[in-house]
């Protein structure tokens, strides 16, 4: 290992207006390692991506490149200091071939010249096994392929380099072990990678030498002697405590075997809507008593999502009864049920669930526009408003900059963090989860996951409909398992549930699925 | 019907086609590298018409055509420059813009003329004309086509050297990924404001030019509001012409018949009310886009701003 890192980040900071992105960040990259920039959404990684590629600039601190201090002012001028980014949604223009993306950046009079880089990206294909044709239109390889096109792009234009941004986020299993190969590969070439992720598994995989982020700051590093010679457990400990400071999510086991007892609060009888093709739901019955937490498993696209709408009202019953209460609702709209306490997260929480451009306040009483106290006779109390979202923010920890920011500019977690707000807040009897924790980062899902049971505790009748069984174990006391719309079993969630539920579920898998479900 | 096939029918309907579809060609060859670089140019009936009234006047004051083509270039980029400043650098609004500085110039213009010649109408003197050796001996597109003031044939090899220029060179991908991916294009290591601000910049160019040819070579006089909608025929062709200038060319020659008819039909003599006649290019658009308008592909980043870092 060389001892002199290619590029070294000396007391960065950067600060956004309300927030210190990066504080006082010391790192060290060197040639021929993976090194994995680790940490949760918002602890800091983009930004020092930002500024390594040229995006930002650091308000503090030095980046120096073999030890000499470097200004990374633009794009282009990381690219010639050497450093290569291929950013988490792509940088390719979908309407050209690969060889016109990669001869992108040439002057405008220069006459195309195709063929030469196109052979010299052939070359660098067969050199690392992969095959992709350079005359192929971008947009119709897959995001796998394009994400290649683009490492193979940088290593053409002489990068030491490689900056790989939430790269496996977006590729099927089998992409992200290609990705892993191709990552040693490079590293074995002397290069220095990249890599960020907040996925553990792929940290510990991949990465050569791991830097953990929080809040901004380098918390941890992990050198490649550690990596080897310390037991995997106990990393894994290490790493989930410098990521999330000690609260590593510990499964929490709900124990509520009295809730039989319980008169349930609602009762699905018979109930079948059409779906239109394949998500449609036949006959589906359960009830649901008051603290009681009912989960929902299946492989998507089995109905579940049918099943939510039709219980929160946005999607009409061919047949069957909804009771809450005992009194049917099933003609009432989406709002009436709503008053009566009926409750629907969304798993599209930025398409149905929230108005991106609307400020957090607004968001946060999106279902009840229009009614007293914050409207009166048609005129809005932005006061009340205010005062209302700031004690929700402050009571479900939404970190945002202030009521008045527009919601879509506040990270994934913390938009579910509102929108669970608004579900829970005033008299919330029926809440129908639809996968609350999808897309978000460990830490945030063990917040809304404590959220949700500490929700059933206070009483609420709760319906969890996830694809992530491990979810469903750790909060459910009672499990009924969709398959083609049908409910085909309803059990409770106690010492063999994880083989039963697995087994209904299998019984309707096809072996493709079950690849799928296991990443 | 013998008179609608007669010889001077044709000639006329040809001589017409040309003097109305070079400012199309013109403008929509212009509108087509602003589109491409994805800034949707509404603006350009502005410039079109700034570009009329400067060629008119380089023409009127200079004695020289071509002085007031480059009097017509340069309002035409006069009006682009702001357009790019305010649009591109600032990130304004392009269609809210666009259509102030088209109004702005429409009002400007008229105000100007009326300011310089109260209520008379200058003609410039008559325009001479270039004969193609050979081919202006052709029966009917002979005097139309081969016998015309040499901008006609620059302008119609413009559409072929830009054809030329987007295939060969690195110009068509620079503005395609403009348009489509700028951030791709940033990454590159091009900028993408100057890209598009060229890009807005040889517009205005190209839309004066095309209103300078109205004014001096199409009607030897300026008339407020000359331009009539020949910008936004040509937003139309560029839109339809799918980044290819060849089309462009077809598209203006299509256009520019349906104006000519316009003219040709009455010298013709044939009893249509004018009205009906002077609905036909309009009626063509709206032909057009109902046949064609499906398959106009637009960039995926059309009429948006490019900031640097945003998702």
């Amino acid at each position: 290992m060389p001892a002199a890192p290619l590029i070294e980040f000396r007391g960065v900071t950067k600060r956004f207006p309300g927030v210190i992105a990066n504080d006082q960040v010391d790192l060290r990259i060197h040639a021929g390692e993976v090194h994995v920039l680790l940490g949760e959404n918002g602890a800091g990684k983009s930004t020092l991506i930002g500024m390594l590629s040229g995006l930002q600039q650091p308000d503090e601190g030095d980046i120096l490149l073999e030890g000499a201090t470097v200004k990374l002012t633009s794009p282009k001028r990381a690219l010639r200091s050497g450093i290569g980014t291929v950013f988490q949604h792509g940088m390719l223009v979908p309407t050209l071939t690969v060889a016109q993306n990669l001869s992108l950046g040439n002057p405008w009079w220069r006459f195309r010249r195709e063929g030469d880089i196109a052979h010299r990206f052939e070359a660098l294909c067969a050199d690392f096994g992969v095959r992709i044709d350079p005359h192929a239109i971008t947009g119709e390889l897959s995001l796998g392929e394009q994400q290649q096109v683009e490492i193979f792009r940088a290593l053409l234009r002489g990068s030491r380099v490689l900056v790989l941004d939430e790269a496996t986020s977006m590729l099927t299993p089998q992409g992200v072990e290609e990705l892993g190969a191709l990552m040693r590969e490079l590293a074995k070439r002397l290069l220095a990678v990249i890599l960020i992720t907040h996925k553990l598994r792929e940290a510990f995989d991949f990465g050569d030498r791991i830097s953990i982020l929080r809040h901004g700051r380098k918390v941890a590093e992990l050198g490649p002697e550690q990596l080897r010679e310390t037991d995997e457990h106990k990393l894994h400990q290490l790493v989930v405590r410098s990521m999330f400071g000690g609260a590593g999510g510990a499964p929490h086991i709900r124990r509520a075997d009295a809730t039989g007892e319980r008169r349930p609060v609602l009762t699905v009888r018979g109930l079948s809507v059409d779906g239109g093709g394949d998500g449609r739901v036949a006959e589906v019955s359960f009830e649901v008593a008051a603290g009681e937490i009912l989960g929902i498993a299946g492989i998507d696209g089995n109905g579940q999502k049918q099943l939510a709408e039709a219980l929160a009202g946005q999607r009409r019953a061919a047949a069957g009864e909804i009771l809450l209460d005992g009194r049917p609702i099933a003609s009432l709209d989406v709002g009436a049920r709503r008053r009566l306490g009926l409750r629907y997260v969304t798993d599209d929480r930025l398409g149905e669930g929230t108005v991106g451009a609307f400020p957090v306040s607004t968001n946060l009483l999106l279902k009840e526009i229009g009614t007293a106290p914050f409207w009166e006779g048609g005129i809005e109390r932005p006061a009340r408003i205010r005062e209302h979202a700031r004690a929700l923010i402050e009571e479900f920890d939404v970190r945002t900059p202030g009521p008045d920011t527009p919601i879509a500019r506040l990270s994934g977690g913390n938009i579910q963090k509102a929108v669970l707000a608004r579900e829970l807040f005033g008299g919330a009897r029926v809440v129908i989860y639809n996968k609350p924790t999808y897309g978000l980062d460990v830490h945030n899902i063990a917040s809304a996951r404590r959220r949700l049971s500490e929700a059933a505790d206070a009483g609420v009748a709760t319906i969890l409909i996830s694809t992530d069984l491990d979810e469903i174990l750790e909060l459910s006391d009672r499990i009924a398992v969709m398959s083609g719309g049908r409910v085909v079993g309803i059990i409770a969630n106690d010492g063999d549930a994880r083989t039963l539920v697995g087994e209904m579920m299998a019984g309707e898998m096809t072996g493709e699925e079950r690849a799928g479900e296991a990443a | 019907m013998d008179m609608i096939l007669s010889q001077s029918f044709l000639t006329s309907l040809v001589v017409g086609l040309v003097m109305a579809g070079v400012p199309l060609l013109l403008a929509g060859l212009g509108e087509q590298i602003s589109e491409k670089a994805g800034v949707l140019n509404i603006g350009i009936e502005g410039m079109m018409l700034i570009g009329a009234y400067a060629g008119f006047l380089g023409a009127w004051q200079t004695g020289s055509l071509w002085v007031g083509f480059l009097y017509g270039i340069g309002g035409g980029m006069a009006v682009a420059l702001l357009m790019a400043v305010l649009c591109v650098r600032i990130g304004l609004s392009q269609i809210v813009i666009g259509i102030g500085l088209t109004l702005g110039a429409e009002g400007l213009t008229a105000l100007l003329h009326h300011v310089q010649f109260s209520r008379s109408y200058p003609r410039l003197p008559g325009v001479e004309t270039w004969a193609v050796p050979g081919l202006s001996a052709l029966p009917v597109v002979g005097p139309g086509l081969f016998d015309r003031h040499p901008m006609v044939y620059l302008a119609i090899a413009l559409a072929v050297i830009l054809s030329m220029l987007y295939r060969k060179t690195h110009l068509g991908l620079t503005l395609q990924a403009a348009g489509d991916k700028p951030a791709a294009l940033d990454g590159a290591g091009v900028d993408v404001l100057r890209t598009r601000f060229a890009a807005v910049l040889c517009t205005g160019a190209l839309a004066g030019l095309g209103g300078a040819f109205m004014s001096e070579v199409g009607a030897g006089l300026f008339i407020p509001f000359m331009t009539n909608g020949a910008g936004f025929i040509g937003i139309v062709l560029a839109m339809l012409a799918r980044g290819r200038p060849l089309w462009v060319l077809a598209g203006a020659a299509l256009f520019g018949a349906c104006l000519s008819m316009t003219t040709a039909l009455q010298v013709a003599g044939i009893n249509i009310p004018t009205d009906v006649i002077q609905m036909l290019p309009f009626a063509a658009v709206m032909a057009v886009l109902v046949i064609f308008g499906r398959r106009a592909s637009l960039p995926a980043a059309l009429g948006l701003p490019y900031v640097r870092g945003a998702r």
